[in-house]
Parts: structure tokens; sequence; C-alpha cells
């Protein structure tokens, strides 16, 4: 009669043949867990759904101009085809207090597809960088609660780097990591116009433009759980050692018709806890200029590990290759 | 205004995400004996290590070499029967020095991880 472990081995063996992709999923690369960052895109390839982002964000009033806030709510569902090929959906609901037209405005965004693939990682240096393509479909979402009615192209490099190669002497910053892009955001239509009645009765046309913008970000966090498993065990109770501190920077630079050099951002310093089959996080969000606000925001955020979660259904690739 | 159904939903979404019955999950390093990055007065004569998840005892495999890069241990290294979270391999009498524990295992979903880390025998007894 076999041995359990002879069929244990079997039984591995077998699910190895079947699924070798598994090995790479969930944001490692070696020794490093990546964990998904809240405000930029991550680097990697992986079976995952953010459900929900939760975002807010409140303006004082200046003048005639009322205070507002903005209220955001989005999911993302990614799914890997190929095990370093993915797709990614994402979804949002806007509230706008008030919107343009200065009414209370709420509705869905635009929905956005975009193919992310992870063309090179390194275990030893901990190391993974992908390029990635995505599509705001214009007109899906409602034109009110911010979505806009023409098409998005948003082509993209991302990378991220683990210090765990760092020389022994300086094993501390071991637990450093970052991530980050540099996207293009490439609207297909270069100018809105707007008709409306103004206060004589006259018919006046109203040019909004749309201009390119580099937009870029990245994420330095340090990963206590790194600092306990491979660095050294500092006695952290249970919650406190699956904590990552992280500060994201995300910056838009506009290129052209008439907003080059308006550059807009945040800084957001932030926690995640991560655990087994999901992770939270929550952070600050910070304008870096009064172009982008003058009010901290919060965002937080529910993610799930879904090759974790459904190792043998939805959490591993399509295909194997 | 959220429903008592619509909430119901999403209470009953959350624990299909969480049920324990369909899901493992990578095998992280939890705690080792010697503790990472540790010193240790008295040379151990085995170093244990035990992650979060349980293990596959034919695909998980841990090494402890010295600082010349020799293997100090008397492998393989095995599962725990009673554990199968626990994988411990016996070792040589260790000198005063520094030791890398190197392991490589595979969860019972088949997810591979790996990592290092090195713990340190003093002089003094």
């Amino acid at each position: 009669m076999a041995s359990p472990y002879l069929a244990a081995a079997l039984a591995a063996a077998l699910a190895l043949c079947a699924w070798p992709a598994l090995a790479s999923a969930h944001g490692l690369a070696g020794k490093r867990f990546f964990p998904s960052t809240l405000t930029i895109e991550d680097p990697f390839v992986a079976d995952e759904l953010s459900l929900p982002t939760f975002l807010h964000l409140k303006q004082p009033g200046e003048g005639d101009v009322p205070s507002s806030q903005f209220t955001n709510i989005s999911g993302e569902f990614s799914k890997r085809i190929f095990p370093n090929l993915g797709l990614t959906l994402e979804g949002e609901w806007n509230l706008l207090d008030p919107a343009d037209n200065r009414r209370t405005e709420s509705g869905f965004g635009n929905l956005e597809v975009s193919l992310k693939y992870q063309f090179f990682t390194s275990a030893v240096h901990e190391a993974i960088l992908s390029v990635a393509f995505g599509w705001e479909a214009g007109g899906t979402g409602r034109r009110k609660a911010g979505a806009e009615s023409f098409d998005v192209f948003k082509p993209a490099i991302l990378f991220g780097k683990g210090m765990g190669d760092l020389p022994e002497a300086l094993r501390w910053l071991r637990p450093f990591a970052v991530t980050g892009v540099v996207e293009g955001v490439l609207p297909t239509r270069s100018g809105n116009k707007t008709f409306v009645i103004n206060d004589n009765g006259d018919l006046e046309v109203e040019i909004e433009k749309n201009p390119n913008v580099l937009h870029w970000g990245f994420a330095v966090m340090y990963s206590l759980p790194y600092l306990q498993s491979f660095v050294k065990d500092i006695g952290l109770p249970a919650v406190i050692n699956r904590l990552i501190p992280l500060v994201e920077i995300d910056i838009n630079n506009p290129l052209d018709r008439g907003f080059a050099g308006k550059t807009t951002g945040t800084v957001n310093p932030g926690i995640i806890w991560a655990g087994k089959y999901f992770q939270l996080g929550l952070e600050a969000v910070v304008p870096i200029n009064e172009r982008t606000g003058k009010n901290v925001g919060i965002r937080g955020q529910i993610h799930f590990f879904l090759d974790d979660l459904f190792p043998t259904t939805i959490g591993r690739p399509l295909f194997k290759w | 205004m959220v429903s008592v159904r619509e909430l119901g939903a999403a209470v009953a979404l959350t624990a299909l995400l969480l049920g324990a019955g369909v899901a493992w999950g990578h095998a992280f390093l939890e705690r080792a004996d010697p503790r990472v990055g540790s010193t240790v007065k008295a040379a151990p004569s085995q170093v244990r290590v035990w992650f979060t998840e349980a293990l596959e005892p034919a695909f998980s495999t841990l090494e402890v070499v010295n600082q010349s890069g020799d293997r100090v241990d008397r492998g393989p290294a095995r599962v725990d029967a009673a554990s199968p979270v626990l994988l411990q391999v016996s070792l040589k009498p260790l000198a005063p020095g520094t030791y890398r524990v190197k392991w490589r295992v595979l969860s019972v979903d088949t997810h591979v991880t790996e990592g290092d880390f090195t713990f340190r025998v003093s002089e003094g007894r």
C-alpha cells in the first residue's frame, strides 16, 4: 500500500505539471512579497480583486465658489490569461457635491480595461518589470458624474524592486521596496465643445481642452513581514508583524493644449495590513499644491488574493503559457 | 440607503470569499528556532521553521550552511507528521560563527515560496 507521503508527492507532482505557473503568482519576486498599492498601479500580474477602494476629498469654498466634496468608490478585478499576462477590469462610482452644474450628481464613471505583461522577474534581485496598455471606454459612464465621452488610452511601464540584495551591513534596509509607474494618458479628443446660454440670452461656445498627460508615481514601503522573516525576528506581535507602512507619490504632468506645466499630484502616506487571503489599506491623500487641492483626503481599500482564495479555479491562469 | 437584502448579499459574498474550505495560501515563514537574525550562546542541535501553511513534504527543502557555504545540516529536512506547517532538520555540531538557513517549500495548493535567514552562534558558552 502506498504511503501517505508517496500519495501526497504524486498529487503534488501532478498539480505542478498541471499548473506550474502558480508558483510565480501573488506579487512575489524571490523572497519579496509586493502588496497591492492603493494609489498607483501594481507592477505584477496576479489574480486579485480590489473591492472596494474608497476615496473621499473635500475642497474648501472660496469667493463665489462653494465648498465641495468628492467621493469615489471603485472596484478592480484582475485575471491572469497566461502566467505573465493579465487583464484588468475596473469600474467606479462617483459622487460630486456639487458638480459643475452646481447640483449634487452621482453615477458610474467610465469602464476601464487594461492588459499587462510582466516580462521580467528576478528572484535574486527581487525585481519586476512590466508593460501595460489601458483603455478607458468613453461614454460608458455618466457624463454629469464626471465620465468623459471620449476614449483615453494609457500605455505604461511599471517596475518593482526590493532591497533584499543589499549587503549585510545594510540589512536593516532590506525590508525596503519601491514600485512605480510611468504612464501616458492620451485622450482621443483634443477638446470638448459645450453650448450654453449666457445671462444675456446669447449662445456661447465653451471649449474644454483635454491635454495629453504624463502620469507617474512610485511607492516606497518598509515590510515588517520581510523584517521578521528574513532579517531579524524582533518579536513583533501578531497583527503588527503583517504591517507594511508606505508612502505613495502620484503626479500628473499635463504636456500640451494650454495645460503644460500645470502639475497636480498627491502624497499618500499610509499603511497596509497583509493577511493570508486579503489585505487592508488606508492612506491619507495630501495635495502637493493648491492646484490639486487644499484639504487632506482619505483612501481605503480591501484587496483579495484570488490565487490563494481559489487556487484551483478562478485563482489560476486560464492558460499555462 | 443600503437595504437589509443588499447588506445580506455583501455579508454572504464576504463569507464566500473568506471561506476557509476553499482557500489555502502561500506558505510564508511564521517563526523559526533559532530565531531569525538571532545570536545564540549554545549551538542548536536542529533548526525548526514554522510556516503559515501546511507543506508538501516531497517538495519542501531546508538547508543550513556555514560562512564558507558548506552544509552543516544532517539533511534531508522533514515535515513534522503531527504539524505539517513545521519543517525541521538536524545539525552537525556547530562551531561559533554565522550560519545561513535556506528554505524552499511547496504549500498544499502548489504555491512555491523560498527564503533564507541567518543566525549566529556566539563564542561564549
